[in-house]
């Protein structure tokens, strides 16, 4: 059965595959397997000529997954080669991977796929989604009818973001 | 004050039907604890040790007379009639069903009221100077500002799950009434030598367990670059501020680890990216802004008032509530009138309900309709004219509003602590309310003078007891309550933390050493010192002698 992913405010179906690293194992190590695939950093810096290769060759598009540690700034002259970028949160109290987003966005002009995984919800789904981020997987036993609707939490927002860069101030009718 | 718009109540109306929503879910179980709770605690509701607290938000410390009487409403139906009053001037609800929380909130809602991020993991409210807009030595008015910042950092997207709390202060005086230096981020009104409006940035001051002042990240920032600085400086911290160990989270261990000029240099990289970006302040918006907190129709008034002059000579206990509790206004006629919170009979910082009308009241008739919550948890009435002082003074009398001791020792700021708090390792209540009791007579207290005394139940130091001439910390021994001391603590420009003088204390004998302590500054002062004059003068060897009359040794052999 194919995964699911929460996506234009819709649950479907998703072909990619997460790659991890096994603790221990070197990166050069990970054998890749059909498809497409979001790899850990480690693997991408290890494997980035065979996996371009991949795309050349099978045209099997690039994704990649940081974690909160990942530096942004290791992958911010490959960042177009990638279709999705997923972002990793561990528990969905560590708010740095808001941060990567809107670095990805807004500094580096990312336009792909911004794919929030792991210990995330309904009640993070409107910040995640201000930061740029426009794929969810949701932590497991969400509610995915819940997660829909909080994309209407606020009907508006003080601050600028990936999605509307203009703060209210500067859009505040007179 | 500020008045909100119709996308200013959109903003507070969406968050009351989302945090009822969070806690049916909750209730429902389909929110764990661990979920719920960083909900939650950002909108300002803990669970304690006999029910929820509400901690709801006084922006800033402002806070209309209709304002205050919704809050007095809320605490008579929702809780039992009174609320506390903290060091960073929001109120505490200590006694609310976790099942009303969503009701009182959108009542509070109506009246621009809220708790959004009172509590958690982010950018707390923004706390400043309870003179703001009327003290003499003002550079600029921080009101403005700190609204500004109050919007930007509301619902901050990528600000709500910082590695931990991150507390701003602004101060835009000559004198800093607002603690910036023990601050997350403290930001000083100066002027360059064009004359423009800028601020000192300090950044990584805090008490808690490691209490540090703020280092000077940067000397001026114009005006227009506020939200660019200050959204680089929190990027940092949420990027690369420590999440393995609470306590090593705040933003000084990251500033302290780096050294402040790694730190600085990290933040105006940062900020080189951010600059002149969309988030720039503009004209336009801060004067919208600013020309809500418009000086209010001042009188045109001779600066001193007959009659009242005559009160001050006919009525000496009047006249002392003056020199204490009211304080110079920069227009001519005018006063500032602190309304003391602080009583052996209640915990310092707590109002009831009827207290809080009747300040609400007295703000109607003679102070233009506004209360202030000061960081000593006091409310101020800002702008009363001479002439209606002594009436004031009648009034707050009767309401129990009038003890004159601002800055005395009866002042003391002390935490909720054991009583009520989750944290805490020891009482304060008790404590504070013995020591109250202890100098209750009026002439001594006025003898002993200025004195700051805080009190803290646990090393979260609510109470601000680094800051404190004497800081009083309860620490847990064995599940037994302790009182360590601390000497020489100041807040203000030459803010400095205060140093332990020895082993710890029971309780019992707390207000014995602070007499103690006491006689050996009236022992040694000069004329017109200050207990902490006299402490920076001959140093604290004299204090501790004086606060272990017995030396440990044979105290030991004593106790067996």
């Amino acid at each position: 059965m194919a995964n699911k992913i929460f996506k234009e405010r819709r649950l479907q179906d998703d072909a990619w595959k997460v790659v991890n690293l096994v603790d221990g194992a070197a990166p050069i190590d990970v054998c890749l397997p059909v498809g497409p695939l979001l790899v850990p950093l480690a693997v991408w810096k290890a494997k980035k000529a065979c996996l371009i290769h991949r795309e050349y060759e099978h045209g099997t598009p690039l994704g990649i997954w940081l974690s909160p540690e990942d530096n942004i700034e290791d992958i911010a002259a490959d960042i177009d080669d990638f279709t999705v970028i997923a972002v990793h949160f561990p528990t969905f109290t560590d708010g740095r991977g808001y941060s990567t987003a809107r670095l990805l966005r807004e500094r580096h002009g990312y336009d792909g796929e911004l794919r929030a995984f792991g210990d995330i919800g309904r009640d993070q789904i409107f910040f995640l989604n201000r930061v740029g981020f426009d794929s969810f997987v949701l932590g497991e036993g969400r509610n995915v009818e819940d997660a829909l609707k909080a994309f209407d939490d606020f009907p508006e927002n003080y601050q600028g973001d990936a999605v509307q860069p203009l703060p209210l101030f500067r859009r505040r009718a007179a | 004050m500020y008045r909100y718009d119709d996308y200013d109540h959109a903003i507070v109306q969406a968050r009351v039907a989302q945090f009822r929503g969070q806690t049916e879910r909750y209730l429902a179980g389909k929110l764990s604890d661990d979920e719920f709770r960083p909900l939650r605690l950002q909108n300002g509701l803990y669970i304690q040790r006999h029910a929820p607290m509400l901690r709801l938000a006084v922006s800033y410390g402002l806070i209309s007379a209709r304002q205050l009487r919704r809050f007095a409403d809320v605490a008579r139906r929702y809780d039992r009639g009174f609320g506390h009053f903290t060091t960073r001037h929001n109120l505490q609800l200590n006694w609310v069903r976790l099942e009303d929380a969503p009701e009182i909130l959108a009542e509070l809602a109506e009246e621009e009221l809220h708790a959004i991020q009172t509590s958690g993991n982010c950018i707390r409210n923004v706390t400043t100077d309870h003179f703001a807009g009327v003290a003499a030595d003002e550079i600029g008015d921080p009101r403005p500002w700190a609204e500004i910042l109050r919007q930007w950092s509301t619902f901050h997207p990528e600000f709500a799950y910082l590695p931990r709390k991150f507390k701003v202060a602004i101060s835009g005086a000559a004198e800093d009434r607002a603690a910036i230096q023990v601050h997350d981020l403290g930001l000083q009104i100066v002027r360059n030598d064009a004359g423009e409006i800028g601020f000192k940035v300090y950044a990584g001051g805090g008490l808690g367990r490691t209490p540090l002042l703020g280092q000077v990240v940067r000397e001026f920032l114009s005006w227009q670059q506020l939200l660019n600085y200050t959204e680089a400086l929190v990027r940092v911290f949420n990027r690369h501020g420590r999440r393995d160990n609470a306590y090593k989270a705040r933003i000084k261990i990251l500033v302290k680890a780096l050294g402040g000029e790694e730190f600085t240099r990290q933040v105006e990289e940062e900020w080189s990216r951010l600059k002149d970006g969309p988030a720039t302040l503009t004209a336009a918006e801060v004067d919208r802004v600013t020309a809500q907190f418009a000086a209010p129709n001042y009188e045109t008034l001779a600066a001193d008032d007959l009659c009242h002059l005559s009160h001050l000579r006919e009525d000496k206990a009047f006249a002392r509530w003056v020199e204490r509790n009211v304080h110079a206004h920069k227009v001519a006629g005018y006063a500032a009138v602190t309304l003391s919170l602080k009583k052996p009979s209640a915990a310092p910082g707590d109002a009831t309900s009827e207290q809080m009308e009747a300040a609400a009241d007295l703000a109607e008739r003679y102070s233009f309709g506004e209360i202030r919550v000061s960081h000593e948890q006091n409310l101020i009435l800002a702008d009363v004219p001479q002439r209606e002082l002594y009436t004031v003074w009648h009034r707050a009398k009767a309401a129990g509003l009038a003890a004159p001791t601002v800055g005395l020792i009866q002042d003391l700021i002390a935490c909720p602590g054991g009583d009520f708090c989750g944290l805490a390792n020891a009482r304060s209540l008790p404590v504070a309310a013995a020591i109250q009791e202890r100098f209750e007579d009026l002439d001594y207290q006025h003898d002993i003078g200025e004195l700051e005394l805080n009190i803290s139940g646990c090393m979260n130091s609510c109470g601000h007891h680094h800051l404190g001439a004497i800081g009083i910390l309860g620490v847990d021994k064995n599940g037994e309550e302790w009182y360590q001391v601390t000497l020489g603590g100041r807040q203000g420009n030459d803010a400095r933390i205060g140093e332990v003088i020895g082993r710890a204390f029971a309780a019992a004998e707390v207000p014995d050493v602070v007499e103690r302590l006491i006689g050996a500054y009236l022992a040694h002062r000069h004329a017109d010192e200050r207990f902490i004059d006299t402490f920076d003068r001959i140093g604290a060897e004299p204090f501790r002698i004086a606060a272990y009359p017995t030396p440990l040794e044979q105290r030991r052999v004593a106790n067996g």
